[in-house]
């Protein structure tokens, strides 16, 4: 796949999901682009070792 | 003195949130210091530093919030905590309200996205990123701390996928018309730009729209990806969008300088480039990139903004470059309020950037300066807190910034430090910026006003003036009044300029007519 498939984000309107700063989410609203907010928190309450078995899992 | 906490079990915010929190409560009458952070293990060192240790922090985890404070009573400070339901209710409202927690629901939710944006704690952020990724995602990771091998991963992954890697460590994208993370507003244009620094990129879209030019795109791409370790992957596939895209005719490149095998790189790409390139390296050396090459070389911002408007054929306002001379008589009227003694230029600095620009201009011109983040390691300050000599401070270090927030939204730990430079009788010249546009502070001039006139007083007490020279980034359209910001400044006595490289020439001239 090149950069002229249909992952080239400068063909198309921006849609963004934003993971994280509820701020950025916000800015983006204000600018009037599609955006959806993930209220993020630490997978596995933040146990490294059951994080690491679920990103084997997913 | 006594102190206290509370932690609430599985209750995740976000930074910028924490912060927010944490200023309110540092705020309280009574309250001497306070944290407010989430438990992972780097915030439990930072409590056990300021001397809040039990097996009861030691337990909490990265989801868990801890707020501690310090007070000067036992009552101020249960006060405080009794009042925490209060505050983080208040400091809620107004927010995005989202029931989404992950990615995969996210894209359930919108299945047109195609950018997600991740601003998560780094140690977290790469394997969000590879979720994306492997979604069918361009991502942009605001990001830091994420190890170089994941770094790279990650971009050959998105090569490999046709996506783009925008980070880690990216500060400011501007897609579309869109500024995602920091960024300014600016017009469309056909200027298109790359960069790893946020505030390089906010000053060259600032200053291609304040001369009347315009950007297609400007595409962030972390702050190491011009290292020989990643290669400039990002910046290379940025090269390539842009000589696709039908919108842009001119591309320029500001960043600081690349590693020698990415120069190279670069530097074969530009001779197939189909369209004009801009290169703007901080801190190279001159010599080293004045070989005949593809690339034409700004050695300012303001130079590279300069020449791709140019090549843009945008007929541009008057740039207010600061001439060679500028009236002798003021900047002798200037020098002549300094006292004896006081003859060193320091720089308190929000934008790193900004931080390393004024060196190369101070160095270009002859004048050694130290730095925290120095163009050159002989002049490595031995101590961030500590100036010497001619000095610039970039405040959004890590020394200044572990567990704090970045000086473009919180002016606390600038303030502190213009103060302290203002009571340095061999401080002649402070140089500041202020940085305006979207997720930065709401008011950034008015954050420090109130610091630079008891600059200005303490200045005034102890005999002589203090020069203020300060730059804003910004325009026009962004959501702070830029008017505004300017007026309040230059009605306080400070001398504005609308780019760090001028308001840097004006010290120069300055520092160089001294009789010593």
């Amino acid at each position: 796949m090149t950069m002229d498939d249909q992952g080239n984000v400068l063909n198309q309107p921006l849609v963004v999901i934003n993971v994280g700063l509820k701020s950025f989410a916000a800015s983006l609203e204000e600018q009037d682009v599609e955006v959806v907010q993930v209220d993020w928190e630490p997978p596995a309450g933040g146990d490294q070792e059951m994080i690491d078995l679920l990103n084997e899992l997913i | 003195m006594p102190s206290g906490y509370v932690i609430r079990k599985h209750e995740y915010y976000d930074s910028v949130f924490l912060m927010s929190v944490n200023k309110r409560l540092s705020d309280t009458p009574g309250i001497e210091e306070s944290a407010v952070l989430m438990g992972t293990e780097a915030n439990k060192r930072l409590l056990d530093q300021i001397g809040i240790s039990s097996p009861g922090i030691d337990s909490a985890q990265p989801n868990d919030l801890i707020v501690a404070v310090i007070g000067e009573t036992n009552e101020t400070v249960a006060d405080a905590l009794e009042n925490l339901d209060h505050v983080l209710k208040m400091m809620t409202v107004g927010g995005p309200v989202s029931s989404v927690r992950t990615l995969k629901a996210a894209l359930e939710r919108k299945p047109a996205a195609n950018l997600a944006v991740f601003s998560v704690p780094g140690e977290y952020a790469a394997d969000e990123a590879r979720r994306a990724l492997h979604s069918g995602l361009n991502v942009f990771i605001f990001s830091s701390n994420i190890p170089r091998e994941q770094e790279l991963e990650l971009k050959l992954l998105g090569r490999s996928l046709g996506l783009l890697v925008m980070g880690p460590d990216c500060g400011t994208s501007i897609l579309h018309g869109t500024g995602i993370g920091f960024a300014n507003r600016v017009r469309r244009g056909t200027i298109g730009a790359v960069g790893p620094s946020g505030t390089g990129l906010q000053e060259f879209t600032s200053q291609v729209h304040n001369a009347g030019g315009g950007i297609s795109h400007a595409i962030g791409t972390g702050s190491k990806d011009l290292s020989d370790a990643i290669g400039g992957l990002t910046t290379l596939a940025a090269l390539q969008l842009l000589e696709d895209d039908a919108g842009t005719e001119v591309i320029a490149i500001v960043a600081k300088p690349p590693g020698k095998e990415t120069l190279q790189a670069l530097l074969n790409r530009g001779r197939t480039l189909m369209k004009p390139l801009i290169g703007c390296f901080l801190g190279i050396e001159q010599a080293s990139i004045f070989q005949a090459g593809p690339i034409q070389w700004g050695r300012t911002i303001d130079d590279a903004a300069a020449q791709a408007l140019r090549a843009a054929g945008v007929e541009t306002k008057a740039l207010a470059e600061v001439s060679d001379s500028e009236p002798k008589e003021q900047l002798d009227s200037i020098r002549s309020g300094w006292k004896r003694g006081a003859r060193y230029l320091r720089g308190v600095f929000a934008g790193g950037t900004f931080c390393y620009q004024t060196q190369q201009i101070l160095f270009d011109a002859g004048i050694a300066v130290y730095s925290n983040g120095p163009i050159d390691d002989a002049y490595q300050l031995s101590d961030p807190a500590l100036s010497q000599e001619h000095t610039v401070v970039d405040m959004g270090d890590e020394h200044f910034t572990l567990g704090k927030p970045h000086p473009m939204i919180d002016s606390t730990e600038r303030a502190r430090r213009i103060l302290v430079e203002a009571a340095d009788p061999g401080v002649a010249i402070l140089l500041l910026d202020f940085i305006l546009g979207y997720n930065a502070a709401n008011d950034p001039v008015g954050d420090l006003l109130d610091t630079i006139q008891e600059a200005q007083a303490v200045r005034r007490a102890a005999g002589g003036d203090l020069t203020i020279v300060a730059s804003v980034c910004g325009t026009p359209e962004d959501p702070q009044d830029l008017g505004l910001q300017v007026k309040m400044l230059s009605e306080i006595g400070v001398l504005v300029f609308n780019s760090n490289a001028r308001a840097t020439k004006f010290c120069v001239q300055l520092l160089k007519g001294q009789v010593v």
